[in-house]
């Protein structure tokens, strides 16, 4: 298998391609609102823009770890913190839109939602369980935290990763498939690390690649 | 000798020359929007109806802007997505087309669609529409009361519930190559819901034919019932003694029931029906108890339990 290292420059380029493409769905929405191009519904449109990026970049964070292990490159883990930032961005966004423009701040309307409404019920968590992680994403905080300690934490994004596909299969009125491909895609990505865990033969893992 | 007399016809009898006009309209607008389906230009293009009569049923609302009315549709035949209808309906051949009247009737008969367009005089209906996803619009249709060709169709004394079968063909509707609903879509309704004069057999709206997106060329507009109530492009009416079990009943029997009567008070198991968006408003507005029109039509339901028979 190919060790992929890469020097810091090429890292640095697929940085700023995946920031790019991160941002491209967002960059679209803001340029569909200016020209009044979302659709009849748009705020809508917004909610479900924002909540398909943070379910899709979530998966490609946890898509990550078990890359690196089939593969052994290392460079996925590089972009892990930004993309994981970027999930918690448009879910932040996903929730405003819920909050300022779908409810616009009936709080009752919107703590009625929470506790009667089973998609937001684990749909509401699921996010706060991003808060945390997002705060404790930087240097700083893993050295305060200890790789151990800070590992556990972020496990959250296990839960967190399945209220999310929860939530979306909950909301939806009949059309199942795109639920059940973030269900599939999150059941694949979850299967590989219990397959290591049980440490089978053809999941060993490869021996560390020495980043630059 | 004694001189010839005609026959009296009673006033009511006579067609008023602007309906009679409009009615030819709508022939040739339809005969031409036949030929223009073969062109690359929406089906609606070809023109209006001229002159209709208003109704005195309409809402005095601003009306929802065409473009949404005919852009953001729920209509699964040509798939799931709001878009989708806009973008896929485009192959529903809307002519020749004939409805099969049957079940509990004297005389069953298949009808073409231009002997029913000559069973009465169409006039605009403006309309609330209230869709169980909590958004709704206003809009202006083109029709007349479904209880004109129900009458003309003569049901026994058996007949308690109409059933609306819509056109199942998936060449011409790409979205029933999915099996997300049980094909070919059912709705019904009580024989009284279906005689009531806000039931309206819409053949236009915004002054034009049916755009196949919304259903043409031949559909149901029931204003006090959740959108899904309304079948679209219908194919054959059905006239039952039991209660129908219909689409979406069957889809989520907890969710859907027969009636699907606007109720703010009974929610959704998923959501909350309080509130509803209106297209094109910011704010939510508060959804009325049969959509506003509890005048008319909450007597058909008079000592009924409505969160029950939701």
């Amino acid at each position: 298998m190919a060790n992929v290292s890469l020097d810091g420059k090429a890292l640095a380029r697929i940085k700023i391609a995946a920031f790019c493409l991160a941002l491209l769905p967002l960059g679209k929405l803001g340029f569909n609102a200016c020209l009044d191009n979302l659709g009849a519904n748009p705020i809508e449109k917004i909610t479900h823009v924002t909540g398909f990026w943070t379910l899709t970049l979530l998966m490609v964070t946890l898509a990550a770890t078990p890359l690196r292990r089939l593969s052994g490159w290392s460079w996925p883990i590089r972009l892990r913190r930004m993309l994981g930032l970027f999930a918690f961005g448009y879910g932040s966004l996903h929730l405003l839109a819920y909050l300022v423009l779908d409810q616009f701040f009936d709080w009752e309307a919107i703590v009625q939602d929470i506790a009667k409404r089973p998609y937001i019920t684990v749909g509401f968590p699921a996010f706060l369980l991003m808060v945390p992680l997002a705060v404790t994403s930087t240097d700083k905080m893993l050295r305060r935290l200890g790789g151990k300690n800070w590992l556990r934490l972020h496990s959250l994004v296990y839960p967190c990763a399945i209220g999310g596909v929860v939530h979306y299969w909950w909301l939806v009125k009949k059309d199942l498939s795109n639920p059940l491909a973030f269900a599939s895609v999150l059941a694949i990505l979850l299967g590989v690390r219990v397959a290591y865990r049980l440490g089978g033969p053809l999941f060993r893992r490869p021996k560390p690649a020495r980043s630059t | 000798m004694k001189n010839y007399h005609y026959p009296k016809i009673p006033a009511a009898e006579i067609t008023p020359k602007h309906l009679f006009q409009a009615r030819r309209k709508f022939m040739q607008t339809a005969g031409g929007a036949a030929l223009a389906a073969l062109l690359p230009q929406p089906l609606w293009a070809a023109g209006g109806f001229g002159e209709i009569k208003k109704s005195e049923f309409s809402t005095s609302e601003a009306l929802t802007p065409l473009q949404s009315v005919t852009g953001y549709n729920n209509f699964y035949e040509f798939g799931t997505g709001k878009d989708d209808p806009a973008a896929r309906a485009g192959n529903l051949k809307t002519r020749p087309w004939s409805v099969r009247i049957e079940g509990e009737v004297k005389k069953p008969i298949t009808l073409d669609i231009d002997q029913i367009l000559k069973i009465a005089p169409l006039e605009e209906r403006i309309y609330r529409l209230r869709c169980v996803e909590a958004w709704s619009m206003v809009v202006p249709w083109l029709g007349f009361p479904l209880a004109e060709l129900i009458k003309c169709a003569e049901p026994t004394g058996k007949a308690k519930y109409v059933e609306f079968v819509s056109l199942h063909d998936p060449q011409q509707m790409p979205g029933q190559k999915s099996a997300v609903l049980d094909w070919p879509y059912r709705e019904g309704l009580r024989l009284d819901e279906a005689m009531h004069p806000l039931t309206l057999l819409t053949v236009g709206l915004y002054g034009e034919v049916l755009p196949p997106q919304n259903g043409a060329p031949l559909r149901i507009v029931v204003p006090w019932k959740y959108g899904f109530k309304s079948a679209k492009s219908i194919v054959a009416i059905r006239f039952l003694e039991q209660q129908p079990t219909t689409s979406w009943m069957q889809a989520g029997p907890s969710e859907y029931g027969f009636y699907a009567n606007v109720n703010p008070e009974v929610d959704h198991p998923r959501w909350s029906q309080a509130k509803e968006r209106r297209i094109g408003e910011f704010l939510k507005r508060k959804t009325l108890m049969f959509n506003g029109y509890a005048e008319q039509v909450a007597p058909l339901y008079a000592g009924m339990d409505l969160a029950r028979y939701f």
